[in-house]
């Protein structure tokens, strides 16, 4: 059996796939979810090989809710908006339905899966989601079974962790597979800085820039953090605040 | 700037050519009155030399003032000034230069002449930079006049696009697809709601003020498509007093901010939703809330003042002259849009 989720805010939209998925025997519907929440948590319970993926959802949307998962399942976007093709297909999305789409597309999509997937996915999903970032206002991020929503205002500053990074705010820190030159590229640099390879700031947060040694800075966050800025970091922080 | 300078280089050259043909037939002539070559020749260049910066000078007064038919007058008054002043100056000048008495006698008694080829010369430049002058203004007129209509052009079809709301079509859409197996009586209904929504959207006018009543009716067409969508999520409440429903509005006002409220409820909560809309006349206003519930930790402050509200407070300012008729705020976990439209009496 080849196991599949449906994940659609609207009813309607989930009913549709779910019919035209009846004349595949194989595969079976584990669960339908309203939400990426839901979504998150059916994926890591029936580990599906399939899901079925609308994008604007309540609270995270389809690429937020794959950025929480560490080995996403194969993806076909379900939706209305034509804009998200690419950013869907940089996702390795399988397919991009667009609504309504018929049973012969369905079709198409279906048997191309079924061809070719014995060829696995290479690289992770979330790692190579929007190489081209749009400016991101909150980052969705996993603390044990929850999911968190962290507006951009409360990162203190982002810090390079292994294969990760952590995300430091005011509730602690939160642990995301990404990496710093992402986050450089999706936030909003007059107000983040990467003052250092290891470390990106929240401008919001500095309180005074220290002398640590010749040539070499400290920058003093208001709760007491200590970055080190690298001398190109030093540079672009005093570019950045004009000094 | 950058395309203008190899046209300038151009008219530069062919004034330079123009002149020394002028020039080489004029040292030409003088010798052949008796005179030396080097005389021939240093007439000639003060005498071009002169012409040319008279011909500069009303060049650059004709392409700030661009004279009109009806003050030519003017213009011509110019050229002739300009022209006894170079005439004027090539005599003092040619005077100190070639100390001569048959030069001199020569310049005396051929100075009318050469007036009255100077006069041809500027009057000549003149000419051409009122021609030029007048053609390019005609030209930035005319692609002044298609900007215009292009942007108006664009406006309209952005709006146009705006009515048809696409994202919201294709989910209706979608949502009959999946009716039509199962349900084909659903489906139908769904189908006639939205050809009505639609028709109400596409023939309505911008301009047009229409009753609360109208437009309630309108909305309830919508909030009817959108609760098919979104299943049991999505509640309305509609609160309108019995005197406000006859006051007026622009069409399809309410719809947009419906739609925002529905889009933000919906979006930024798991829970079931209710969107309240209450009606009042205040005043001489017709005050309406639509309240949405949302979560303030998470709401993104771009999110609350979408393009729809932008595009409905800007509409309101067209119609009625003023600013901020459109309102919002929060109140814990609901978000009020608050619209006040004057009534004129």
């Amino acid at each position: 059996m080849i196991k599949t989720i449906l994940i659609d805010d609207e009813p309607l939209a989930r009913s549709i796939v779910r019919e035209y998925l009846q004349g595949y025997s194989e595969f079976e519907i584990l669960q339908e979810c309203s939400n990426g929440f839901e979504g998150v948590k059916a994926i890591s319970e029936h580990q599906p090989d399939l899901i079925f993926l609308d994008i604007q959802m309540p609270k995270i949307n389809g690429f937020e809710m794959l950025e929480l998962i560490e080995q996403p399942p194969a993806v076909i976007f379900t939706t209305a908006f034509d804009e998200y093709a690419i950013k869907a297909f940089e996702a390795h999305a399988i397919d991009y339905l667009l609504k309504p789409f018929s049973k012969e597309r369905f079709d198409k999509a279906m048997h191309s899966w079924l061809a070719n997937r014995g060829n696995k996915v290479s690289a992770p999903l979330a790692e190579s989601i929007s190489t081209q970032p749009e400016e991101h206002s909150r980052i969705v991020v996993k603390k044990g079974n929850n999911i968190v929503i962290v507006p951009v205002q409360q990162i203190h500053f982002i810090e390079a962790y292994d294969d990760y990074v952590k995300i430091h705010t005011t509730d602690g820190f939160y642990l995301k597979k990404k990496t710093m030159s992402f986050y450089e590229k999706a936030l909003d640099a007059t107000q983040f800085v990467r003052v250092h390879r290891s470390y990106i700031m929240n401008l919001q947060e500095l309180t005074r820039i220290e002398p640590l040694a010749k040539d070499s800075y400290l920058a003093l966050l208001k709760n007491g953090t200590k970055i080190p800025l690298s001398q190109t970091g030093y540079a672009k922080l005093k570019g950045v605040l004009g000094i | 700037m950058f395309k203008s300078i190899p046209f300038a280089l151009k008219v530069v050259i062919t004034y330079l050519a123009w002149a020394i043909f002028c020039g080489l037939y004029q040292a030409r002539t003088i010798a052949r009155f008796g005179f030396s070559w080097d005389e021939a020749l240093k007439d000639t260049a003060i005498t071009q030399f002169i012409i040319a910066i008279a011909c500069l000078t009303i060049n650059k007064s004709l392409r700030v003032a661009k004279p009109t038919f009806k003050n030519l007058s003017g213009a011509f008054f110019q050229v002739l000034a300009i022209t006894a002043f170079a005439t004027m100056t090539q005599e003092a000048l040619l005077e100190e230069v070639i100390k001569s008495i048959n030069y001199n006698t020569f310049l005396k008694n051929a100075l009318h002449i050469r007036g009255f080829y100077n006069g041809l010369m500027i009057l000549l430049i003149s000419i051409i930079t009122w021609f030029w002058g007048y053609f390019r203004d005609q030209q930035e007129s005319i692609s002044r006049k298609e900007d215009a209509e292009r942007l108006s052009r664009e406006a309209e079809l952005a709006n146009l696009r705006q009515q048809l709301q696409p994202h919201f079509l294709f989910n209706s859409l979608n949502s009959i697809s999946a009716l039509v197996g199962s349900q084909p009586e659903r489906a139908r209904n769904m189908i006639q709601q939205l050809s009505d929504f639609l028709r109400g959207t596409l023939k309505k006018d911008d301009k047009q003020l229409i009753t609360l009543k109208e437009e309630l009716a309108h909305l309830q067409l919508y909030l009817d498509i959108e609760k098919v969508r979104f299943g049991h999520r999505l509640e309305t409440a509609i609160h309108a007093s019995d005197e406000s429903l006859s006051l007026a509005l622009p069409s399809l006002l309410l719809q947009p901010i419906v739609e925002n409220a529905i889009k933000f409820g919906l979006y930024d909560t798991l829970d079931d939703i209710e969107i309240d809309l209450s009606a009042r006349k205040e005043n001489n206003y017709l005050i309406m809330e639509v309240k949405n519930p949302f979560d303030p930790t998470t709401a993104s402050p771009k999110k609350g003042t979408g393009f729809g509200l932008q595009s409905v407070d800007r509409r309101l300012f067209l119609v009625y002259g003023q600013s901020s008729l459109l309102t919002i705020k929060q109140d814990g976990n609901t978000f009020i849009t608050t619209l006040k439209i004057p009534q004129l009496a």
